[in-house]
């Protein structure tokens, strides 16, 4: 079994290596081209927004019966990639897995960037967006409320906790090694800002120990509500009564959806990151053959909430939600459904081989191939179930047009973006979770 | 030795040393020594007389607050303040109410234990007297280091070195006030 | 990722929805589309309404009897009139809002309406209003004064007046208008060689001359469907087409309830050649081409004189009519050739019909050959021998048959002039074009399909300054008195020759109640005599049969965006006509919809988009009139005045291309799931019939208790004859935006009450079954419970009322609504620049924004008002005082409101019915709108196949 910490490495060459990948490293073409690129498909974002609020949501393909379309199927993919940060931050910690201190930082901060991209949609989606904050109970004169029945009220409450907490547990983390960038800064600037973002940490004893009390408090907290959030979030469909929907399956089979779709992106980051800033040696091998044995385990529960959905139907033998299974698999929309079935289910079965897991460009392929799997299933969720409901004569389609498609690319480039940036001014890698297996390795 | 100290400091190798130079200022009394390390060493705080942890109350009160206020919070406006008929369902769908009152359950606990720790912690302090100390940088990079405060009854300025000196550190530093 | 291409995504079964330039830059849809779409690109010049300003009429106009009182600000009045339309008039109530007539009624006291109306009568108050009306004057495309065109007028007519009038020719529609009739024989006696000429598009030529064949004069049938017990329809749409059609609906659906309100129910049967309403409602239908209808006719008269046909329907049908001598009744179509309509006559005399279910009076307007009329008037225009043209009304460039080649003829008359709402075709080509009045803008009077007169008169005074065709005409006879009020009056001193007083009473009356008392035409008793009638062989090639459209009827509504938008009623396609075609033939000609094909007839060609419609007779296609511009098909090219109705032997082929529907309906099938449910009236009445309601699951909630009202509704399925009033009546009453052909396409119309439409059993000859769906208003609403704001909720009395200010647009509701009757604007659909459609608005319904859902709501503002009303009154609202807009406009009274806290309420009634069933019940939704089950009357001697 190859280990967490390749190599010799002392706290000194740890700490230098990782902290000088935002201090001293000058900027690298590829980042810097690949930056351009996400930039510049974050700058259009932003404008595709606006052109959004001057002229409505009819510039998308929405429309009776299929009044929800990509905005709220990226929604559900993004938060579903959200999901592996705080997973591996909070029930890895619990769970005592050291190897995951190498890989939990950036994938918590892959988390904050998904789960904020996600939150935007739902407003996006809006026939009056900004109207938006009528969802949050506020002081008003009208005495008006947010009406406690709805999912997406709960929506509102899950997602912005999921990323206040998600937020502070990244935080809190970075402390320590905020002050350590604040020690190693050579320019005043950089002493100045780390050093303000550091609070003044000192690594004393009773405050390492206050610390650690937090930090575990704050994984047992989080731990529940990563599963909380996926679930509320299927709520939003399983409370309705559309056939495709209504569906008691939907919390633990999206929470499962979220982790797959959430360490595929894991992979998707790591690999050209641990590739391009000579990690190996902190994100190994093992660490990858985790990833995609977790990726198995979730996919399989995946493909089982598949399968279930299919018997079920035919079990309960309500022809709703029959013809809406096999208007799934043969009506118009039949190729999404099979692409999803290829991406999520039968691509996966090659994890099973060691020799795969251990081949890092497969599994670069295999995460990508992953996500589109998971878009996939949200778009089937959305739009194929609602495109056909109870009455024939109301029956109709949806036609993705070229907002619906620009706005996900955008929203993708804003992701990178914010990404990229992350690598350069903060610490990829937890530094003193690091020395801590520095430690450990020595004993 | 005419400027007032605040400490008097050594610096050590490795968490091993620095444990154990922490469990003989223990059992040495001295009662405000202080240990700094770039990573969490178990078992100093304890040494150094760190008794009671009030993180975990304080999340649970914060917990109970999030909770009992937000459920209250849908209560109140949905039964009291602007009762509607929502699709003939009753007033108090108390199971409805769920969602948002465990979600807040666990932000109220949250905000509590992070900025409790801070508080307690008496951060964020961005200026302190071992800053001071040209070589406490190495602090969070791979230096462990024992400071005696100058405030402490016990502190005697000879004391103090002879103790840190029997530590055989790398070096004894004066933390100015 | 998933393909982007429609052509991947369409369901097999599905018609293309709309692919032509979808793209997110789509111009903004606004009201009027059409407007957007180089559609008579004319008139639309800037609004004069600035100038112009709404003002009431000059004379005093006097309100109906229920809103007698002095006018109160911010209570609409109602005010008689009526509309004609095709030669006979509807009486209908103009709502008028501070002056403003902003909706149309029927008139209960009138025949022709009893109270309801159809889908042109609701368009009416957009026809007034819409801002592409014609404003001015012009000579040639040079805008002119009004003054100026008298004048050249007056010069014209006094070179004439040497001449005794030769060369002056006037051309007009039908003419139902007794002091019209007046002013134009006052025309020819002041110029004794002038000629008068008639052009109906959609003429009764054929009943004309069947009449005169029968009867050796021209008389009118009629119909007393309420006293047919069967009734044999050939070709003819009585429901939708035609004088008295919503009369007959009202007479037609009372008998096909179950309530035995009016005795047994009716049987029908229909042998047509295109889907109609009356063959949708019809218990046995034959889809055939005209000739094989013909044929049938022939077989039929054979039957009843005893030979024996080989059709067992043919027989079953005889048999019927046989049995019930003096309760039977044949209605012959307009496509049926005068000797069908003889033989017709004398089938009915011999199943002792007239004085029973028909009676013949002298003809309202149709009392001549309008072909012949306008066949001599081209004749004399190509010869030269016309010098100056008169066309009141109507459209002839565009609308007459192609061999007169009425356009090229108007090009040799030196001084023509066009009196039109619209500066269309004719105007164009006329050397002059007047803008002319809207009928809620002058004074007039019209005849109703049996002879009531009724008193037009104006809601407000002329928008644009128009002039009528009275004026015209007074203009031409040189009337002294040039005031439409008193010529009117003087019509109706001449007629009832009494005292002033009487005769000012008497006018008040008229005013009030909308109609002249006793006025209706007296009953004719004549006999047929027998005419040979052999049908005609079987048609050599395609059948081409050219039929009124359900909304732009013969063009006249083409710029009218709310029926435009109207889904139509067999095809639910919107802003288009189409080569109907039947599946088989289809087939044959290995077409699918969307695909082109080229009909020749003659020298003309036309290529139209093909529509597969299932119930189209095999080997023949329809094809509506009255499109072509910028919307549609054009298929006057096809029509000759020899053949108006149909064209036999035409060729037709596959042509290249796809043409792209919108349709409001594209799934036809029910898939087993049975929202219609239906029964045979025999099963019904031996009490063994299962409608497989679902009983609602208890539920774990206490009930929501409704103390004052608790308003609810019921529709009859079995009285629904699918024409569609009710959507536009909607419309009109709740401000209802149109969206344009793009966004129908795209599957966002906003109609709240839509009429399904569904097909049963094969496809070759379906049952069709209509369904119209408003909010149903359920008690246990699953829109609600998702709304994260509370933007819709349920009121005191248990209405499901959206909020617009508070809905911020999660769409969450109809995504949970298994009716899928919310309406989102997903743009901005409403017009809110427009001052004139500003001016046409309901004032008591909100005028929605970009982003917010909407949907039916029992029209609560109607409910309002009467809770306003019998609050001051300190009394409940009776019941039948609260009437929805669609409830109002049905012809079929297929719709009851009412308070289900009344016991004695109407709706009440109608739910305790045994056919009373909640669609979609299953999923405890419990709405307060239920349906009553289809009930059908086959007979036995007939296994359906």
């Amino acid at each position: 079994m190859a280990e967490v910490l390749r190599g010799r490495w002392g706290y000194a060459s740890i700490t230098d290596k990782i902290a000088d990948i935002v201090l001293t490293r000058p900027v690298h073409w590829v980042w810097a081209l690949v930056f351009g690129a996400a930039a510049s498909g974050a700058l259009f974002f932003f404008g595709a927004m606006g052109y959004l609020f001057v002229r409505g949501i009819g510039i998308w393909g929405v429309d009776i019966p299929v009044a929800w379309g990509y905005a709220i199927g990226n929604f559900v993919w993004w938060i579903g990639i959200g999901h592996a940060g705080t997973f591996i931050s909070a029930f890895l910690l619990l769970l005592r897995q050291k190897w995951r201190n190498s890989i939990n930082r950036f994938a918590e901060a892959m988390t904050l960037f998904a789960a904020g991209i996600a939150g935007v949609w739902p407003i996006l989606h809006l026939g009056r967006p900004w109207f938006f904050y009528w969802l949050t109970p506020y002081p008003n004169v009208m005495e008006l409320w947010p009406q406690w029945r709805s999912p997406l009220v709960w929506d509102i409450f899950a997602i912005s906790t999921y990323l206040i907490v998600s937020l502070l547990f990244w935080y809190v983390g970075l402390v320590p090694d905020l002050a350590t960038l604040r020690d190693r800064a050579h320019t005043r600037a950089k002493q100045v800002v780390y050093g303000l973002l550091a609070l003044g940490w000192r690594g004393e004893a009773r405050h390492w120990a206050r610390f650690e009390t937090a930090y575990l408090l704050l994984a047992g907290l989080a731990a529940p509500l990563v599963i909380s959030v996926h679930s509320v979030v299927s709520l939003d469909f399983a409370v309705g009564n559309t056939p495709g929907w209504h569906s008691t399956l939907f919390p633990p089979y999206f929470v499962a959806g979220a982790l797959f779709s959430g360490f595929a992106m894991v992979l998707t980051l790591a690999i050209p990151m641990r590739h391009f800033f000579g990690l190996q040696d902190f994100i190994t091998a093992r660490h990858l053959d985790h990833a995609a044995k977790i990726m198995l385990a979730t996919g399989l529960i995946v493909a089982y909430g598949y399968f279930m959905e299919i018997f079920t139907a035919f079990y309960s033998g309500d022809e709703y939600e029959i013809y809406m299974t096999l208007n799934r698999m043969a009506g118009p929309y039949a190729p999404v459904y099979w692409l999803l079935m290829a991406c999520n289910v039968i691509a996966p079965q090659l994890l099973w081989f060691r020799r795969v897991r251990r081949t890092v460009w497969l599994l670069f392929v295999l995460s990508i191939v992953i996500n589109v799997g998971m878009w996939s299933e949200r778009f089937m969720i959305v739009v194929t179930s609602l495109h056909r409901d109870f009455l024939p004569s109301s029956w109709g389609m949806f036609y993705p047009t070229g907002w619906d498609w620009s706005m996900l690319a955008g929203s993708i480039g804003l992701f990178t973006m914010l990404f990229l940036l992350f690598v350069r001014f903060l610490p990829a890698i937890s530094i003193f979770e690091m020395r801590e297996i520095a430690r450990e390795e020595r004993e | 030795m005419s400027a007032p100290l605040w400490g008097l400091m050594a610096e050590l190798a490795d968490a091993d040393a620095l444990l154990a130079a922490a469990q003989r200022a223990g059992a040495a009394g001295w009662r405000r020594a202080e240990a700094y390390s770039p990573f969490p060493v178990e078992g100093v705080a304890e040494a150094l007389g760190f008794a009671r942890n009030r993180v975990p109350l304080l999340a649970l009160l914060g917990g109970v607050a999030g909770g009992v206020g937000g459920y209250f919070m849908q209560w109140y406006s949905a039964v009291v303040s602007y009762p509607l008929n929502i699709g003939g369902r009753p007033l108090h769908s108390w199971p409805s109410f769920i969602p948002a009152t465990f979600e807040l359950t666990v932000l109220g606990a949250a905000l509590a234990a992070v900025f409790g720790m801070l508080a307690l912690n008496g951060l964020p302090r961005l200026r302190h007297p071992v800053f001071d100390v040209p070589e406490f940088d190495t602090a969070t990079r791979n230096r462990f280091f024992l400071c005696l405060r100058a405030d402490d009854p016990k502190f005697d300025d000879d004391a103090a070195r002879r103790f840190l000196e029997a530590l055989r550190p790398l070096a004894i530093l004066e933390v100015p006030a | 990722m998933p393909p982007v291409s429609r052509a991947l995504w369409r369901s097999v079964d599905e018609p293309a929805a709309g692919s032509d330039g979808h793209g997110p830059h789509d111009a903004h849809p606004l009201e009027f589309s059409p407007s957007r779409r180089d559609f008579m690109r004319l008139a639309a010049a800037s609004l004069a309404l600035a100038g112009a300003g709404c003002s009431p009429p000059a004379e005093e106009i006097t309100p109906y009897v229920k809103s007698d009182g002095e006018p109160v600000p911010g209570v609409p009045r109602y005010f008689a009139t009526a509309m004609s339309l095709g030669g006979a008039a509807i009486g209908v109530l103009a709502r008028s809002d501070m002056g403003r007539p902003t909706k149309i009624e029927g008139n209960p006291t009138h025949p022709s309406s009893l109270g309801a109306t159809d889908v042109w009568a609701q368009a009416a108050v957009l026809e007034l209003w819409d801002p592409r009306r014609s404003q001015t004057v012009r000579r040639g495309a040079l805008p002119m004064s009004r003054e100026a065109f008298f004048s050249a007028l007056g010069a014209r007519l006094e070179r004439l007046r040497a001449r005794g009038g030769e060369g002056l020719r006037v051309l007009t529609r039908y003419v139902d208008s007794p002091t019209l009739e007046a002013q134009l024989r006052a025309v020819l006696e002041r110029f004794p060689a002038a000629r008068r000429h008639v052009w109906e598009p959609l003429h009764r030529d054929n009943s004309v001359e069947g009449a005169r064949l029968a009867f050796g004069r021209v008389l009118e049938p009629v119909y007393r469907f309420d006293r047919a017990d069967v009734v044999v329809a050939l070709d003819a749409d009585f429901l939708r087409e035609g004088p008295g059609r919503v009369r007959y609906a009202r007479d037609f659906a009372a008998r096909r309830r179950a309530d035995g309100r009016a005795g047994a129910m009716s049987r029908v049967y229909a042998i047509e050649s295109r889907p109609t309403l009356a063959g949708a409602m019809a218990d046995h239908r034959v889809a055939l081409p005209v000739a094989g209808i013909e044929r049938w006719l022939a077989q039929l008269d054979g039957q009843l004189r005893g030979a024996e046909s080989d059709d067992p329907r043919v027989r079953a049908a005889a048999a019927d009519l046989a049995a019930s001598a003096g309760r039977a009744l044949i209605v012959a179509g307009e496509s049926l050739p005068p000797g069908a309509h003889a033989l017709v006559h004398a089938l009915n005399d011999a199943l002792g019909a007239p004085g029973q279910t028909l009676q013949y009076i002298a003809p309202v307007a149709a009392a001549e050959s309008c072909t012949a009329s306008l066949r001599e008037l081209t004749g004399d225009m190509h010869a030269g021998r016309v010098d100056t043209l008169l066309v009141l009304g109507g459209n002839p460039v565009y609308d007459a048959p192609a061999d007169l080649a009425f356009g090229d003829a108007l090009a040799r008359v030196p001084f023509s002039a066009h009196l039109a709402l619209r500066r269309d075709e004719t105007s164009a080509a006329a050397t002059w074009h007047v803008p002319a009045t809207h009928f809620l803008e002058h004074w007039s009077d019209a005849r109703a399909h049996d002879g009531t007169a009724s008193v037009v008169q104006p809601l407000i005074a002329p928008l644009y300054g128009g002039t009528s065709p009275h004026a015209l005409l007074a203009a031409v006879a040189g009337e002294p008195d040039a005031d439409g009020h008193r010529r009117v009056r003087r019509t109706w001193t001449l007629r009832q020759a009494q005292g002033e007083r009487e005769f000012e009473n008497f006018w008040r009356d008229s005013l009030r109640e909308g109609v002249v008392r006793g006025s209706a035409a007296a009953p004719v008793s004549a006999r047929p005599r027998g005419v040979p009638y052999s049908p005609p062989a079987g048609p050599a090639g395609w059948s081409v049969r050219f039929v009124e459209d359900a909304s732009v009827r013969d063009g006249e509504f083409a710029a009218n965006a709310w029926l435009q938008e109207l889904p139509r009623p067999d095809s639910k396609l919107t802003w288009d006509n189409a080569a109907l075609l039947a599946p088989g033939s289809a087939a044959v000609l290995g077409v699918r919809t969307g695909d082109l094909v080229e009909i020749e007839a003659g020298a003309a060609r036309v290529r139209a988009p093909v529509w597969v419609l299932p119930g189209q007779a095999e080997g023949a296609i329809a094809i509506a009139l009255g499109y072509g511009r910028g919307t549609g098909v054009d298929a006057y090219p096809l029509r000759a005045s020899g053949s108006p109705w149909e064209v036999r032997d035409a060729h037709v082929r596959r042509s290249d291309g796809r043409h792209a529907f919108a349709t409001t309906q594209e799934h036809a099938r029910m898939e087993g799931r049975d929202p219609v449910r239906r029964a045979a009236i025999a099963d019904f009445e031996a009490g063994d019939f299962d409608l497989g309601k679902e009983q609602p699951e208890e539920s774990l909630y206490p009930e929501w208790r409704y103390e004052g009202y608790r308003w609810g509704m019921a529709i009859d399925l079995g009285a629904c004859i699918g024409c569609n009033a009710c959507t536009i009546a909607c419309q009109a009453e709740n401000n209802i935006p149109t969206v344009g052909k793009d966004q129908v396409a795209r599957g966002r119309e906003m109609h709240w009450i839509r009429v399904d439409r569904y097909y049963e059993g094969d496809a070759a000859a379906p049952r069709t079954l209509f369904q119209p769906v408003p909010c149903m208003q359920c008690e246990n609403a699953p829109c609600e419970e998702v709304c994260p704001v509370g933007a819709t909720v349920h009121d005191s009395e248990g209405v499901n009322v959206q909020v617009y200010n508070r809905c911020v647009g999660t769409r969450f509701c109809s995504n949970n609504c298994p009716y899928k009757v919310r309406r989102f604007n997903f743009l901005q659909f409403a017009d809110r620049e427009s001052e004139s459609l500003k001016a046409m608005r309901n004032p008591e319904v909100t005028v929605r924004m970009r982003g917010v859902m909407e949907k039916c709501n029992y029209c609560l503002q109607r409910i309002t008002r009467a809770r306003i009303e019998t609050e001051r009154e300190g009394r409940r609202i009776a019941d039948g005082e609260v009437v929805t807009a669609c409830q109002a406009a049905c012809p079929a009274e297929a719709i009851v409101f009412g308070d289900l806290n009344d016991p004695k309420s109407r709706v009440i009634a109608a739910k305790r019915s045994p056919l009373e069933y909640a669609l979609l019940g299953e999923l405890n939704t419990r709405p307060r709108t239920t349906y009553l089950a289809r009930l059908f009357n086959p007979n036995p001697d007939i296994e359906e196949g």
